[in-house]
């Protein structure tokens, strides 16, 4: 069974189409309360988004997304991601994710308010998301 | 009456200005075609986004978000965005006019202002104004990730309560031709209600509960109002540079044709002058010679 699914971010639509995962869930991602597989008729859902892959499948073609955080909205007959920022997988720079998670930890390393801790492991977190998959794509261990 | 000489060097440098705010009008118009593909390129997600708030903040009708709770106070913040460069007609001038008669008419008292674009931020800052933030120098089509900074240092103001109301101020692109001065409240946020006759919102498993879905969604859609309105600004700016490049182009033509005019007449001149002297002299000639 196909369903419509759209991966939208604020600056430009990553993904539309029709999906159908053949017996396998269409859409992988990282929830607020854990990774989720997404059937067609899955009940309405409306959650947030972790950093991470996204993994989008259409009978034997998969697609792998990046997404900063945002937000996922299954409906009866459509599914919608709204994504932070999310890059398709090929764009990530893996030097600037590494920069950026070296940034992360040596102000981690410092004294810092709850506020600023809470978002440097966000930073930490996204890094480490991209590095990971831009791994998996070349096809070595993490 | 001036030189011939002259006039002709005139007419080359104005020429040359010609050629300028021609190509500067070609430019204007591709950069404005690319400018207003980025705006369409965030409404799905800002439509959605509207979709989604409206059916969460219906479920969660007990919990009251300061985003949307009035505020007694008038102390007020303005996100204003204004391009870096100018050459574009009244432009900017009218977005600052703009906020400071509507700053004057509603809220007493010194303004804050976060400001997003060089222009607005020199006009403050030569007036001594209370600039919070600031993120110019923003190039055509900014990843969002280019004015979250500002824009989480005006929620932060909000935050804390020293600001009651955030106003965005920005150049509406309504067609080439006209762009208007807008200024409106960012927050407190109304949600609209929805139509009569709607379908009603999907009711959704929330993961996690309704309340920290919104808490997460809010300000997201405030990024997203601020960063639409910053590309629908340089679609403005561009128009505006556009049709005032071609004004330009069109006022050096008729320079142009003005200065040529006098030109002719110059040299008519001198050359009537020169014929009068060699009818003279040959008149003088002819005289004494009998």
């Amino acid at each position: 069974m196909a369903v419509p699914l759209r991966v939208v971010s604020v600056e430009r639509s990553l993904f539309e189409g029709e999906v159908d995962g053949q017996g396998r869930p269409f859409l992988v991602c990282l929830g607020a309360e854990g990774e989720l597989g997404i059937l067609p008729r899955h009940a309405p859902l409306l959650t947030t988004l972790r950093p991470g892959p996204m993994l989008i499948r259409n009978g034997s073609e998969e697609t792998e997304l990046f997404v900063g955080g945002g937000f996922l909205e299954v409906l009866p007959d459509r599914v919608t991601v709204l994504a932070d920022v999310a890059e398709r997988a090929e764009e990530i720079s893996e030097e600037a994710a590494e920069e950026a998670r070296r940034r992360a930890q040596e102000r981690l390393a410092g004294q810092l308010s709850p506020e600023e801790e809470a978002e440097m492991i966000h930073i930490l977190e996204t890094a480490e998301a991209r590095l990971r998959l831009s791994r998996i794509r070349r096809g070595r261990p993490g | 009456m001036p030189s011939l000489r002259d006039v002709r060097s005139r007419i080359r440098s104005v020429q040359n200005i010609q050629k300028i705010t021609n190509a500067m009008q070609v430019v204007a118009a591709t950069k404005l075609r690319k400018a207003q593909q980025a705006v369409r390129a965030t409404r799905p997600y800002a439509e959605k986004m509207l979709e989604v708030l409206e059916t969460t903040a219906q479920r969660a009708t007990e919990y009251r978000h300061p985003y949307l709770e009035k505020r007694e106070g008038d102390s007020v913040l303005v996100i204003l965005v204004t391009s870096d460069k100018g050459l574009a007609g009244a432009l900017n001038s009218n977005t600052i006019r703009a906020v400071v008669r509507y700053v004057n008419q509603h809220h007493k008292g010194q303004a804050r202002y976060v400001t997003l674009g060089r222009k607005g931020r020199d006009f403050l800052a030569r007036y001594r104004r209370d600039i919070v933030a600031d993120a110019s120098g923003l190039k055509d089509r900014p990843g969002i990730a280019a004015i979250l900074p500002a824009v989480a240092a005006a929620m932060e103001e909000y935050n804390e309560g020293r600001v009651d109301t955030i106003l965005l101020a920005y150049a509406r692109w309504v067609s080439t031709l006209r762009q208007e001065a807008t200024v409106r409240t960012l927050l407190p946020f109304d949600i609209p209600d929805r139509e009569e006759g709607a379908a009603p919102g999907a009711d959704y498993i929330y993961e996690p509960e309704p309340e920290e879905v919104l808490d997460a969604l809010l300000p997201r859609y405030v990024e997203t109002q601020v960063y639409q309105a910053v590309l629908e600004n340089q679609a403005s700016f561009y128009s505006a540079q556009m049709v005032a490049m071609q004004n330009a182009t069109k006022a050096a033509g008729d320079f142009i044709q003005d200065l040529t005019l006098t030109a002719n007449k110059v040299r008519q001149e001198t050359i009537t002058a020169e014929l009068m002297d060699i009818v003279g002299g040959a008149e003088a000639l002819r005289a004494s010679g009998r």
